[in-house]
């Protein structure tokens, strides 16, 4: 086995295995590092053909000052690190002893060369010892809850033993995590006693000064003190406080001796003008020998005690700073240049620790990431892949004997044509780089066997992908297309599988680089596969705003000659117009019904309120209109029963056909919101404000009503909240009159209409809001009625609850607001901003424990749904056992399933 | 309707007679053999229920006994479910 020192995180926590396990397997590091694996029958292994280890049980420690001394190679006397000749000290704290970090020198140790040898553990003798301060708290419990005189645990004998079976029992019955939290409770009780059971001595108050010093009766307690009491604690007492003295005696958190880190994790730089510079910790290690050694001699020269105490107190700060340069009492130590030392704490804590950023975020290599811009002319499985990164990625292929040529033309192009090749790899593995130089000789070298690290090309595989990946569909594969500029290009119909949008939003690519990744990557994640959502059982891609625009304007009325009709459809890369009818005027139904198979027929349902029938038959529409319905992600079952009948390629062939036939419709047609598509005629205006005038005039007599104290109050209400709550009704039914005669009085085929109708954006509460009137704004259910003192705004009378002081906005947007109504929308614009700002965090991370509570379940061939360990969860999936994404939004449509059978009989 | 205080302190809830508990059935041991069998799963496998729980007052039942429950569902109609009652 390796020596263990290769992981010396924090030197001072530390994991012993047995001592009969394995003589010379020495401690290992604990805290993160892979826990040593126990083997029951060692002996074994020459029968079983299968080696493996299985982890049995993990021990924390804490190091003790002997094992400290056994594991160091040098003991470190000197806080200087080289001599004259830049040559390092013996006995400094860059021994050679301690590992090497200069290439091509031999570690002094193990023999080893650099990146081999994986730096050994050196130690120092403390003149005093000092107390640990990441174990402080243990320390403090201890101390509180022992003898001080006799170190007996202040519970009497006969009452020990049944504690310590109340701890197992619970640890029994509900786990490890809640013994713990017994001896907590336990530990807390034991702090009020006064006097020893054992000796009778009396027990005096005992505090924390933070960090690390320890006071009794307004006396300090010497880490000396401090160190003989911990050894007097007897090894049967510690099991009560989660100790198991074997690994753990408490005086070892009172250091004697200190590990000194390897060389190795705290490798020095030489910068460029040739001056070294030395590592954070070795930094602080210097001076903790320093004074370490000034202390010795001070002791030694029986220098006065006062002198001892004050370096004893700096050497405890240099210590706890070295541990942890982060605590709340202590000045953190600082550099020359006032920026604070990163100490081992640091090292390993937080976001920029060790653990999260080194162990836990995985970079990767073949991936790219920029922002993102849509591109209707892609297919819905196409990547448009910038051409500067598509000369950055590269895919290997392997030359043999037929494809040699085609690969010699990538390498004759170099890295800076494309397209060309980047790298060419020899069998044994070595990477060679193709520049103009090597060029010539490589093409010589070349032979089936090497492999070229070749550009990517358009149709190769990658995997497309956009955080949070919540769902499958967030991590899709798509074909490279490369483009010109700088942005990674989707089709704009895929944008809701990752719920993505272009106001700088950016994604990842990565590049498969085996067949067998790229097989799998095919077949289980591309565009296709990801059609239906297994949520509901309907198309997670449709057609989007204009798409949606252009195909309802052309389905509804757009008429247009058969030769105009040609150069559209070839447009969106049609080319067979066989369906088109002979006749010089083609319907715009007949020109969507080009995109669809001939023997599709469909039955479905437009948004229509009146005449919402749509009729497909035998790849004809024939009557409807085609809306957010039939075409929109997430509704309708156009898209669905297309992808049942023909399968999914064909699907999103006809859909990326759709919305390019919908763009193009409307790049032809023209499409512009305009101001006057809220305008009403002089008519609708006074009827609005009809509506209106008697809407306040109903409110002001209510308000009379209550104020001669003749309002009837509701069962369960006071005669203020019954008037509250007939205002919000009255004026809530005033503004859905108002938009009622905007919806009827407006001219029906504005573009803004248009989309409102056919949900491609918008809808018609917005158009009211724009042409008639906002309406009340409420917070929490309720009129604005904070502000100034009874009244909301300065400019109204104190208890004045007419609908204008109460935020009621009468106007439009496009008539303008008045300033007490811009300010009444301000408030409950700025109410709902930081509502959603608040809970899109809490809602994510509420969705995160779902969706790991429910990771592993499975559907098992009997139909039941299980665990990870095999329990039953439902008996049947959904308890219908429907598969929903082979549903319709769900269900199963018996009739189309028999007129499917009937069809096909017939 | 008005009931009298005293009337409505006097009557005692049965919590299974209320219509949004789902029917909770003890099945007999031949039962639940055939549905252990049906499944291939020892008890530990099955989903569990309270000894205490408040569905079960009156039944008599045991921990080991399991508890078939139909449920009204919105997917499927009336949907079974098995449960076994253990007491921790």
């Amino acid at each position: 086995m390796e020596k263990p020192e290769d992981k010396p995180e924090d030197a001072k926590e530390q994991e012993e295995t047995k001592p009969e396990d394995a003589p010379e397997t020495a401690p290992e590091t604990a805290s993160d590092t892979p826990p040593e694996e126990t083997e029951e029958k060692p002996e074994r292994i020459d029968e079983e053909p299968h080696i493996f280890k299985k982890v049995k049980e993990i021990r924390f420690g804490v190091l003790s000052p002997k094992l400290i001394k056994k594991m160091a190679s040098a003991k470190i006397v000197t806080p200087e690190l080289y001599d004259k000749e830049g040559y390092p000290v013996d006995g400094g704290l860059m021994d050679v002893r301690l590992g090497v970090i200069d290439p091509g020198l031999k570690c002094k140790t193990c023999g080893q060369k650099l990146k081999e040898c994986p730096g050994h553990f050196g130690y120092i003798e403390l003149a005093r010892p000092i107390i640990h301060v990441k174990f402080v708290s243990i320390v403090f419990n201890l101390l509180r809850c022992t003898c001080r005189e006799c170190g007996h645990i202040l519970i009497p004998k006969n009452r020990l033993r049944s504690q310590l079976n109340i701890l197992d029992a619970v640890q029994n019955e509900s786990g490890l995590e809640s013994r713990r939290d017994k001896i907590k409770e336990l530990i807390t009780n034991l702090k009020t006693i006064n006097k020893c059971p054992y000796c009778n001595a009396k027990q005096l108050k005992i505090t924390l000064e933070k960090p690390t010093t320890f006071i009794e009766n307004d006396k300090r307690i010497s880490p000396i003190e401090v160190r003989t009491r911990l050894e007097r604690i007897p090894d049967e007492d510690l099991d009560v406080f989660g100790i198991n003295p074997e690994v753990v005696r408490p005086e070892w958190m009172v250091l004697t001796v200190m590990p000194i880190p390897p060389v190795t994790m705290r490798p020095s730089i030489t910068l460029e003008s040739g001056e070294r510079s030395e590592d954070d910790l070795t930094h602080k290690l210097g001076d903790i020998v320093r004074i370490n050694q000034r202390l010795f001699e001070n002791i030694n020269a029986g220098a006065p005690e006062i002198i001892i105490e004050d370096l004893w107190d700096l050497l405890q700060y240099h210590i706890t700073t070295f541990f942890d340069n982060n605590i709340a009492q202590l000045p953190p130590a600082r550099h020359r240049s006032g920026q604070p030392l990163k100490t081992l704490t640091e090292r390993i804590k937080s976001k920029e620790g060790r653990i999260r950023h080194n162990l836990a975020g995985k970079r990767t290599n073949f991936s790219a990431r920029t922002v993102i811009s849509p591109d209707p002319m892609l297919k819905l499985n196409e990547v448009g892949v910038p051409l500067i990164i598509a000369m950055k990625l590269t895919v290997p292929e392997r030359i043999n004997e037929w494809n040699s040529d085609y690969l010699k033309t990538f390498v004759q192009s170099g890295p800076t044509a494309y397209p060309g090749a980047n790298y060419i790899i020899r069998p044994d593995g070595k990477k060679k780089k193709i520049t103009d130089e090597t060029k010539e000789q490589l093409l010589e070298e070349m032979q089936p066997g090497y492999t070229v690290e070749r550009h990517l090309m358009d149709g190769d595989i990658a995997l497309f992908n956009r955080q949070p990946s919540l769902h499958r569909m967030s991590m899709m594969c798509h074909r490279v297309k490369v483009l010109p500029f700088r942005t990674l290009r989707l089709n704009p119909a895929v944008c809701h599988p990752y719920n993505a949008d272009f106001d700088g939003d950016e994604m990842n690519l990565h590049i498969p680089q085996n067949e067998e990744a790229r097989a799998e990557a095919e077949i289980l994640m591309e565009v296709q596969t990801q059609l239906i959502s297994p949520r509901y059982g309907l198309s997670v891609m449709g057609c989007v705003q204009d798409a949606i625009s252009g195909n309802y304007i052309l389905t509804k009325s757009l008429e247009m000659t058969r030769h105009e009709a040609v150069a559209l459809l070839s447009s969106i890369g049609i080319e067979n117009f066989s369906k088109l009818p002979r006749k010089d005027s083609v319907h715009g139904r007949e020109i969507f019904s080009v995109l669809l198979p001939d023997d599709f027929s469909f039955i479905g349902q437009s948004r229509d309120k009146e005449d919402n029938a749509v009729i497909i038959r035998k790849g004809k529409l024939i009557k409807g209109v085609m809306d957010k319905n039939n075409l929109g992600e997430e509704s309708g079952l156009l898209l669905r029963n297309l992808h049942k009948k023909y399968g999914a390629d064909m699907t999103i062939d006809i859909l990326s056909k759709m919305f390019r036939l919908g763009v193009k419709v409307l790049l032809k047609h023209g499409f512009t919101v305009q101001l006057s598509d809220s305008d009403l005629p002089d008519k609708s205006k006074t009827k609005i404000n009809d509506i209106l005038r008697k809407a306040e005039q109903q409110v002001n007599e209510l308000i009379k009503e209550y104020r001669e104290g003749k309002l009837d109050a509701f069962p369960g209400r006071s005669a203020r909240e019954t008037l509250e709550l007939k205002i919000l009704e009255l004026l809530n039914k005033a503004r859905n009159e108002t938009g009622n005669v905007v919806i009827s009085d407006s001219s029906q085929d504005t573009p803004t209409m248009i989309m409102a109708q056919s949900g491609a954006r918008g809808n018609l509460l917005n158009l009211a809001q724009m042409a008639a009137c906002v309406g009340q704004q409420a917070m929490r259910g309720k009129r604005i009625e904070k502000g100034y003192k009874n009244r909301t705004l300065s400019c109204f009378k104190q208890h004045d609850l007419s609908p204008s002081a109460r935020g009621f906005i009468s106007n439009g947007f496009k008539s303008g607001l008045s300033p007490a109504e811009f300010f009444f929308m301000g408030i409950t614009g700025r109410d709902s901003l930081m509502d959603t700002a608040l809970r899109t965090p809490k809602s994510g991370y509420l969705y995160r424990r779902l969706a790991n509570a429910l990771q592993d379940l499975k559907v098992e061939y009997d139909q039941t749904v299980r665990d990870a360990s095999g329990g039953i969860v439902q008996y049947s999936y959904g308890e219908d056992g429907i598969d929903v994404s082979r549903s319709e939004n769900g269900m199963i449509n018996v009739k189309r399933v028999i007129d499917l059978v009937e069809g096909e009989g017939r | 309707m008005i009931i009298a205080k005293r009337d409505y302190m006097k009557k005692k809830i049965h919590i299974t007679k209320h219509d949004l508990l789902p029917k909770h059935v003890k099945i007999s041991e031949k039962e639940k053999k055939a549905i252990l069998k049906k499944y291939q799963v020892t008890l530990k496998e099955m989903p569990k229920i309270m000894k205490a729980d408040a569905a079960l007052q009156g039944m008599k039942a045991e921990v080991g006994d399991m508890i078939k429950i139909t449920r009204k569902s919105p997917t499927a109609g009336e949907a079974v479910y098995y449960r076994v009652v253990t007491d921790a």
